[in-house]
Formats: C-alpha cells, structure tokens, sequence
C-alpha cells in the first residue's frame, strides 16, 4: 500500500513537471497551440460606416431650405452624428435630453420610424432634413400628413385605437410622474377615446386620413398650432 | 444640455407638430427670436491669436461670459472682433467646449491659472468631462494640501490670550515654538531611550554568582528598579499633562499615542500593586514584554516612523492581499508535501499542520534545513514551493514600497515648502520695502529738490530728478495724499524701531541717535509702550493727556531728518521754526506728530522742538510716534509749537 501511495505522488509530480515542460516550450515558440483563430476578423472591425449625404443642390432642390439653412442645418447633425448617420439609440438618447423629467424613449421610437421612411434602421442627412423641410416649410396638409404617418404606426394607412393608445401613452410617458393633476393611469385612454370620438367620423373604429384631414381642418386650434413652429430655423 | 444636443433642438421643436391634432388644449405662443440673423462667424483675438467660430456655437451657453451680452464689453469697433487679453493656450480649451460641449482640461496647464481662466470666462470646473476630471481634482487637491501647508506655518504665530491648557498643549504638538517645549521634548526622548537600554541590558547576564548566571538586572536590582521609576515617573507625568491639555480628552484617550503611552506605563504600577505571588508572578513576567511598547512612543520624535506606521496603515489592503495568498499556497503546498512525504520513513511531515513550518521556511527562502523532503515526489514539489514562493511575496512589496515613496515625497515637499516659505516671505517684504522706500526716496528727493530750487542749481536739481514713471508718481500721489488725511507721514521702519526703543529708555534725551535713514511705521513697536502713554498707533487711545512721561517715543530723528527738517525750515512759510540744528536734535518727548495742525500743547517735558518734530500730540488719536521724513510736507502746514512745562 504504501508503495502505490508513493507511486500515486510521483505520477501525479511527474505529470506536474510535463506541465512545466509544455510550458516553456510554448514560451520557445515551438509548440502551436491546435487552435488557429482568424486573427482577420478584428480587423473587419475597424471599417466604420461612414456615410455622406448628397450634395448641397441636390438637397436644395428637394427640400425648402435655403443653402445657408442647409449649412447651419449639416453643421449640428454631423458634430452630434460624426458618422452621419443617426442610429435609433442614439437618437433615443437625443431626444430623451430634451424630457428630463420623464421617459422620452417610445415616443423617440415612433418619431424614429416616422423620419426614417426608407426603414433602414438609421437616419441620414437625407431623412432628417426633409423631414424637417415638410415640418417646417411644408403646407398645413403636408403637416398634417406627416403626423398621420407618425400615427400610424404599421403604416398601412388607418390609426386603430391600439395604435393611437400606444402613441398616447408614450407622449404621457415623456411627461413623467411629477405632475399636477397626476397622471391616472386611465389618462392615455380617455384621451384616445376623445380623440376617436372626434376623428372618428363613421365609427369604424379607424381613422382614415381623409376624416383626420377633414376634422383637423374644422379645428381652430390644430390649424393655428400647425403654424407654431414656422420660424424654428 | 449638452452642445451638440443643443443644435437638435429646432428639430426636436418641430417633431412637436406631432403632438398638435392630439392636443386637448390650445397650444402656448412660440417665443420669438428678435434677434434672429443669419449665422454669421465671429473672430476672437485672444492676445493675438484669432479664433474664429459661429455665433450660434456660443449661443449655446448663454450664461457664459462669450454666451452672453458680456462679451459686448470686450468688442473692439474697429477691427470688428473681440478682444481678450488672456492666455491663448487656455482659451482653446474653453472654445472646446463650446464646440463640443465638453470640458477638457490639458495636463500642462497649471492648475491654477487654469482655474482663473474658467471662471474668467464663467464656465464653472465641476463640468470637467470625466476623462480629465480625476486628473483635475488631484491636482487641485495638490494644490490645495499646499496651500494648506502655507496656512498651518501661520499657526506658529502664537495667537495672544491663549489659556494656560492651549499653551501646554501646543508646546506638546509644537516643541520648536518655545525652549520649554524644546527641552521637555529632549527629556522625553532621552528617557525613553534610557528605558529602552535598562530593559534591554536588565537581562544580560554579568558574572555569576552561583553555578548559574544571572542577569544584570537580578544582580543590581535596586538600581534598575530605581531607573525604572525616574522613567516611570516622567512617562506619567507626561502623559496627565498631555491629558490635561488635551482640547478634547476623549479623542486623546482613544488616539493610537496615548494608548502606547498608557501601554508603556502599565506594567510598572501593576508589577507595584502585585506582590512576589507565586501564582500571579507568572503573569507578570509576561506583562514586562509590554515595557518594550516604550519604543514606539520615540515616533513622536521621528517623522519617518510616523510615515512608515501611516504607509502601513495606508497599505492595509496590499498587506492583507499578501496575508492571503501566502496563507492559500501554504495550506496548499503543507497538504501535497505532506502526503508525498507520507510514504517515506521516519519522516518529520508527520502532519498538515506541522508541514506547515516547513512551507513557511521554504516559501520565505530561509531553508533552516530542520525538515527536508526525502522523496523525489518530495523534492519536485518542494522546489516548486520555494520559486512560488518567491513571486508570491514579490508581487505586493511594489505597491507597498510606492505608497511609502508617495507619502515620504510628500513630507519631503511640505518640509523644503516650509524651508522656502521663509525665503519666500523674506523676498516679500523685501518687496514690499521697495516700494515704500521708493516713496520715502521720493519725499526725500522731492525736499532736496526744493531746496535746490532756492539755490537754483540746476544740475543737482535735473539729477535728483529721477524720472519716475506716470504708476509710480501716482502711487506716491496716492500714498502722499493718505499722510495728509490723516496728517501723519511714513517713516522708515528701523528708524521707527530704534527711536521707540530710545524713546522708552531716554525720555529726556536731547539727542536722537537715529539713523540716517528714515524711520518706519511700525505698530508693534509702539504698542507695547501703550504705558507710557503715547497713544497707540493702532489704538486710538488719548494718551495724550496722560503723562508726563508720555512722550517717550517720540520722533526720533535722524541726522538726514535733520537736514531736511533744517530745509524745510528754510522753505517754510512759518518761521516758528527755531531753526537751530540743535532744536532738531533735541529730542523731543512729547508725542510728535507732524500734524497739520497742532492745536494743543500736551505735557511735553522738553519743550524745545522743532516745528516737525514735536508738537503736542494731537489728541492723541494718532500714536504714530514716528515720522521724521514727512517733515516736507508738514512743515507748510505745520504751526510750531513749542512745548513747555
């Protein structure tokens, strides 16, 4: 017994000086580890997107700016954007800036997807400055047909209640819990059934965008909020 | 907001259209922008170098000095761009921020010149972006330790009224403010050492009387016990005083010092209290081993022991890392030589635990050899052992060693900091003297000066004529108009000094022993003659009344005084003035003042004064004793009375 114990101790000290040899030969150099991981790989990593927008005519004649608007305008989107192009959360972060007080970020979703027509996940120059073009410079019914495009969420062309509730709840969101009166938890709701009830000509339960147009042109007050923002720029 | 974020804005106000057809309520009015203009670039010429950015950049933070209308002030018409007279390097930094919206701070900027760029320009430093801001706050904490240092020297300026506790117990913190101190001081450390040595050679055995030898201290045991008690005695004394003098007694009883102390003195009023019990005698024997703690009270002797205790306790974390690991490898290498030595005979691993001894030995390099591995299994994993060994003990010592480097360098600092303070406040005054004997240079010439004009020589006059500087000839039309409010002129500061001196020792004294050059002002001087009833310089005091013997310290005059007041005497317009050089020299006890005007005439004893010199003290309001250069300008005005009792 006492034999096999010793022999027990001196494989296992063996086996410990096999460790040590492996080891400096790997320190020689002479012993390749078996497994050849593509170093290649880190180096795809450094292309960073870059992207560059079209030229200042082009956007011109797409847009209602003036060159020195379309200048200013560049100029803060690429100090925030170095990339130039506006990833969804780093717009999220953006906006949430503005709304300290509450939670910015499914709203910032929404308005996300309303400038991003093309869908492609983030927002270029492009985007964002024809956006602003029809915010800014377009018609009231341009307008009105974006915010009916930020509505509609699936974009198929009709607001259903889901859809304005889950738009209602994120601008309620944005306002945060430190209100006066408070937020009841029912406020989002009641105000989509208001909303409904006046949108909602033929009680359909959608809205289209003709008795979105037709009402909000009968509004007093939406008309003269659409032009609040004229001289943003 | 940050900057960046800042230019998202009109985006973020035109998204709001998507809030409108929702909207409950009618919508507020949208502030408008009066001032609204195209984005035009502005030029910054900060000290030559032109910066150049927009406007709306600036804009961005408008409660900023460039933010806001404050930069209006700096606007320069005609080259059409601001103007600041600051340091370019620094300013790039804060146009840095504008643009990016965050603050950076460059390293080779002292801090704080850097810190009066920020709030020159009004960007406050909190808003450091992270990654400059560690280094920022130490170097201001540097900077503010050093700071520190210069405020704690002032401490030495014994503070008047202090109660008899606060002195004792600053002569105990601070033993170099007073020789009492001082001396206590080297007691203390001598008996300490004492102690040591008496404790020490207490048990070298020195003849025998017996087959045995004994111990110096059992052979002449009076005498030891007799130094141990003088030792005793003062480390008792000390520690009530200390006690007693503590501000707060109980954060002094709990402070690490005392504690030694108490710990150091314990043994010896026990060892009194127990008597030669067989049983407790034990006991005592053990509590001797605590006499040794006297050694550590020498750390209030020796800065280095301080900083080494406070870098032990400052690498509490390195040292229980290091206690650690080392306790981890022995437990495992006690546990493999154990059972690989198991097998062998007559081994001495006869168990983990005393393994252990030879895992220490062997980790820590002694090999005392007293257990050896005899297996080969044995001495593979002992070799092991010993090299682990090595790199385990080597890996916390660094940062041991680093952080007492720091902390010594530290103390290092604040000591040459102290040294340079003195030569530093040295170069200060010296500073400060210039400039005021610059204008007593410029009284003096300016009295030659009229006096050549009566001679009319105009050499003399064009070289006394220095030309002096449009600052400096204000700074004397400054200073020389503050001798006219309050009718008493400036005097150098030795002449000052040694006429109060004289002034106390020799009031009837007729001859001033001044000096040439001209007295200064000086309060202390004169304030602790308040006995003698000059009116106190500071202290308004109407002493004048007072004494006879008051005027003590009276205007002493110096042989150049002399002369001028001879000038001035010569230009004067009163004539009272004796003009007899020897009515100059008289010394005169009355509390002089060149007053504008003099009105009454105190108790001088010696009347005899020149119209400078000596007038009745006005009421006693001003004590300048001194003066002897303003003559030139008292004397037009001066009414000359002459004293007498």
């Amino acid at each position: 017994m006492p034999a096999m114990e010793i022999q027990g101790m001196e494989v296992f000290a063996i086996a410990v000086v096999g460790l040590m040899f492996v080891m400096v030969l790997k320190q020689f150099g002479m012993w390749e580890p078996l497994s050849l991981e593509d170093i290649s790989e880190s180096e795809l990593e450094m292309a960073t997107v870059r992207h560059q927008p079209e030229g200042l005519d082009q956007l011109q004649t797409q847009t209602k700016f003036t060159r020195k608007e379309l200048q200013s305008l560049y100029r803060g989107f690429k100090n925030e954007c170095p990339s130039g192009l506006v990833d969804e959360e780093t717009f999220k972060m953006i906006y949430s800036q503005f709304f300290p007080q509450g939670d910015a970020t499914t709203y910032a979703h929404f308005l996300f997807n309303a400038f991003d027509t093309d869908r492609s996940g983030s927002i270029r120059f492009e985007d964002f400055v024809i956006g602003l073009s029809v915010l800014l410079r377009g018609s009231v019914n341009e307008k009105l047909r974006w915010a009916f495009n930020l509505y509609d969420i699936n974009k198929d062309g009709y607001i259903t209640k889901e859809e304005m509730l889950a738009i209602m709840t994120s601008i309620y969101d944005m306002m945060g819990r430190y209100t006066t009166p408070s937020v009841k938890d029912d406020a989002p709701f009641e105000h989509v059934e208001k909303f409904f009830q006046k949108m909602d000509k033929n009680r359909d339960g959608v809205v289209t965008f003709d008795e979105f147009i037709e009402t909000c042109q009968k509004d007093d007050n939406i008309m003269s909020s659409m032009q609040l923002f004229e001289n943003v720029i | 907001m940050a900057a960046g974020v800042a230019a998202w804005l009109p985006f973020a106000r035109a998204a709001a259209i998507g809030w409108m057809p929702v909207a409950n309520c009618p919508m507020p009015v949208a502030p408008r922008d009066h001032s609204k203009r195209q984005d035009e670039l502005i030029i910054l010429n900060v000290s030559g170098r032109r910066f150049q950015t927009w406007r709306t950049t600036l804009d961005r933070y408008p409660d900023t000095l460039l933010g806001s209308s404050e930069k209006e002030f700096f606007y320069n018409e005609e080259a059409k761009e601001y103007f600041f007279d600051r340091d370019p390097e620094a300013f790039r930094s804060v146009l840095n921020f504008y643009r990016t919206g965050k603050l950076h701070y460059p390293r080779a900027e002292c801090i704080q010149a850097y810190d009066e760029e920020l709030s020159f320009f009004g960007i406050i430093p909190e808003i450091i972006g992270d990654c400059c801001y560690e280094e920022y706050k130490d170097r201001k904490r540097e900077n503010a330790e050093r700071l520190q240092d210069d405020q704690e020297d002032k401490k030495d300026f014994k503070p008047p009224n202090m109660t008899f506790r606060e002195t004792i117990w600053r002569a105990f913190e601070n033993p170099h403010t007073s020789t009492m101190a001082l001396v206590f001081y080297y007691v203390t450390g001598f008996f300490i050492a004492i102690s040591v040595l008496t404790n020490v050679v207490e048990t070298v055995p020195c003849g025998s009387t017996s087959q045995k030898d004994i111990s110096c201290g059992q052979r002449y045991t009076v005498a030891f016990f007799c130094m141990d008690t003088a030792c005793v005695m003062i480390f008792t004394v000390e520690y009530l005083l200390r006690l007693f003098a503590a501000p707060s007694r109980y954060l002094f009883m709990r402070s690490v010092m005392s504690i030694i102390d108490v710990v150091a003195i314990f043994p010896y009023y026990i060892g009194l209290v127990m008597t030669d019990n067989e049983d407790v005698s034990g006991a005592f024997v053990t509590l001797r081993v605590f006499r040794v703690f006297r050694i550590f009270k020498f750390s209030r002797h020796s800065q280095g022991l301080r900083i080494l205790g406070y870098t032990l306790k400052s690498c509490a974390s390195e040292l229980g890392f290091l206690l650690f690991s080392l306790t981890m490898a022995i437990i495992i290498f006690a546990t493999v030589m154990f059972y690989a030595e198991k097998g062998s005979s007559s081994t001495k691993f006869t168990s983990i635990p005393a393994s252990f001894w030879y895992t220490i030995v062997t980790m820590t390099t002694l090999g005392y050899g007293d257990m050896v591995p005899k297996t080969i299994a044995g001495k593979i994993f002992g070799s092991i052992c010993s090299l682990s060994g090595v790199l385990v003990i080597a890996l916390p010592v660094p940062v041991i060693v680093s952080n007492f480097s720091r902390i010594y360098h530290q103390n290092q600092r604040a000591d040459k900091r102290r040294a340079q303070k003195k030569a530093r406040l040295a170069r200060i005054r010296i500073a400060k003297k210039g400039s005021s004997n610059a204008y007593l240079q410029t009284k003096r010439n300016g009295l030659l000066n009229e006096l050549l004009d009566l001679t009319a020589s105009e050499e003399e006059q064009q070289h006394l004529n220095k030309t002096k500087s449009l600052l400096e000839s204000q700074h004397h039309h400054l200073l020389h108009c503050l001798e006219k409010t309050t009718g008493h002129d400036f005097v150098d500061e030795q002449l000052f000094e040694q006429n109060c001196l004289e002034g106390a020792l020799q009031p009837y004294r007729s001859r001033t022993p001044s000096t040439s050059s001209l007295e200064g002002m000086t309060g202390t001087c004169c304030s602790r003659r308040t006995k003698r009833s000059v009116p106190l310089p500071i202290a308004n005091a109407p002493a004048s009344h007072a004494h006879p013997l008051a005027l003590t310290h009276t205007l002493p005059k110096s042989p150049g005084l002399q002369e001028l007041s001879a000038i001035n005497i010569q230009c004067a317009e009163k004539q009272i003035h004796s003009s007899s050089r020897s009515n100059l020299n008289m010394q005169t006890n009355e509390v002089d003042r060149r007053n504008c005007k003099q009105q009454k005439v105190t108790t001088a004893i010696i009347s005899i004064q020149t119209a400078n010199t000596g007038s009745p003290a006005e009421d006693g309001g001003h004590g300048l004793p001194n003066r002897g250069a303003s003559v030139v300008t008292t004397t037009s005005s001066n009414i000359i009375k002459v004293s007498a009792l």
